[in-house]
């Protein structure tokens, strides 16, 4: 909160943006009386639906995949010829679909997920995307200036570094295998996906280095 | 078709900007309008690129001014609408006048754990496969009023077939209700000269998911 105008600003577009929101809410609310009195759905498994979300599933699936692979070679090799099956042998998360693939980043090459046309993203290892990723900012420019958009994460990658964007275009879903920090040989899994943050797993952050567990953010 | 979903390379939109320790929902209704789409889709009412196009066909000023769920809920409506499952009145009334029609199933509690897994978009192949990695193409340069899964930017391009992901269904037909048409899906990676002309980074590389009936031997 900067200036006055600033936040007189803010207080207008909150207003504005509360009354479309209540529009919306009695309009959702219609359609799911609509759709439970139909017999379509039974608002008690939406209900579970959304606990699960909230609570279930999340980027530390994620980090826990990718905190094996930096630490069971066997693991890494099956995760990049066929992660689908790779996360399916942990056991530890519902099926994420047929179609899920690992890409790794290198001291020569840093990946980076999109969905231009929608919000494509590996639910089952990431959980929910963020509002961020949904965006317009984020969707148009991710495929055309990638070093700007790490910049905006505060990510400024050696000129050198190859950048390869991945628009997740059919039903193919990928994470990215982030390069493991230095400084943390001979650490447990459980302490190493501390590490793994959502955005590394997206290409746009890199995992935390040891100094900074104690202040992870996401 | 072309609208404002298609953001891939437009400028404009401004910075990304993260929201940190972002909720999974930002008010309750948006994990309702979640929910529905999930129990919908698990009751067989609509695939999934039906809901991708019903979104793409609001009106673009719409489109970008909507939430993300929000859009949703309105591409929702439409779509109950469209199919039959409810009439306006209905919704507008916020009760059902009549029954509902027959589905092949509904997500109930016991079952929500199937409604969270993703289904499996493999289908059995239709005829021989025309591409394996290595090979240049060359995208079509179509514009079909209906739904697809080729961005504008990568339209009329060269690129390297990297990977075959088997055969899928073919969203462009079963958006159109002409069924599943299973198709074979390759990652095809591009420059970003050859995407974004001679001034574009040569660092980057882009690639897309490509069904091959966007492509053709280049």
């Amino acid at each position: 909160m900067a200036g006055h105008d600033h936040d007189h600003d803010h207080h207008d577009h909150d207003h504005e943006h509360g009354s479309e929101l209540s529009e919306t809410q009695l309009r959702v609310r219609a359609l799911e009386t609509v759709l439970t009195e139909k017999g379509y759905i039974d608002p008690a498994a939406l209900d579970a639906i959304i606990e699960a979300y909230e609570t279930k599933i999340g980027p530390r699936n994620g980090s826990v995949v990718v905190a094996r692979a930096w630490t069971d070679p066997a693991f890494k090799k099956a995760l990049l010829e066929d992660a689908t099956k790779a996360v399916a042998s942990m056991g530890h998360m519902s099926r994420v679909g047929d179609h899920l693939v690992a890409v790794e980043n290198t001291s020569q090459r840093h990946n980076m997920i999109v969905c231009t046309l929608c919000s494509c993203y590996p639910w089952e290892v990431l959980g929910l995307p963020p509002v961020w990723y949904k965006s317009a900012p984020y969707r148009s420019r991710a495929v055309k200036d990638p070093r700007g958009v790490l910049n905006d994460f505060g990510i400024a990658l050696p000129k050198d570094t190859e950048v390869r964007v991945w628009d997740s275009t059919a039903e193919t879903r990928f994470i990215v295998l982030p390069m493991r920090p230095a400084g943390t040989e001979g650490w447990s899994e459980e302490k190493l996906a501390d590490l793994v943050t959502r955005d590394s797993m997206i290409g746009t952050g890199l995992p935390l280095n040891p100094a900074q567990t104690d202040s992870k953010v996401k | 078709m072309d609208s404002v979903h298609d953001m891939g390379g437009m400028d404009g939109f401004g910075k990304v900007e993260a929201e940190v320790n972002e909720p999974p929902f930002h008010a309750p209704w948006e994990g309702r309008v979640l929910a529905m789409q999930r129990a919908m889709g698990y009751a067989g009412a609509w695939h999934i690129d039906h809901s991708r196009f019903a979104q793409e066909k609001l009106p673009p000023v719409t489109y970008l001014s909507a939430s993300y769920y929000q859009r949703w809920a309105l591409a929702m409506e439409n779509n109950v609408i469209e199919r039959g499952y409810a009439s306006p009145e209905e919704l507008k009334a916020g009760h059902a006048q009549t029954p509902g029609k027959s589905l092949p199933r509904k997500l109930t509690p016991d079952v929500v754990g199937a409604g969270l897994s993703r289904s499996s978009f493999y289908r059995q192949q239709q005829g021989p496969q025309k591409f394996k990695p290595g090979d240049r193409v060359r995208t079509r340069n179509i514009h079909p009023k209906t739904h697809t899964r080729l961005p504008r930017y990568a339209r009329d391009k060269v690129g390297v077939v990297e990977m075959c992901h088997g055969c899928h269904m073919y969203p462009d037909s079963v958006a159109a209700d002409r069924g599943d048409n299973p198709q074979w899906l390759y990652t095809v990676v591009f420059t970003s000269q050859e995407l974004w002309g001679p001034d574009a980074d040569p660092t980057i590389k882009i690639s897309i998911d490509a069904f091959e009936p966007y492509l053709d031997p280049a």
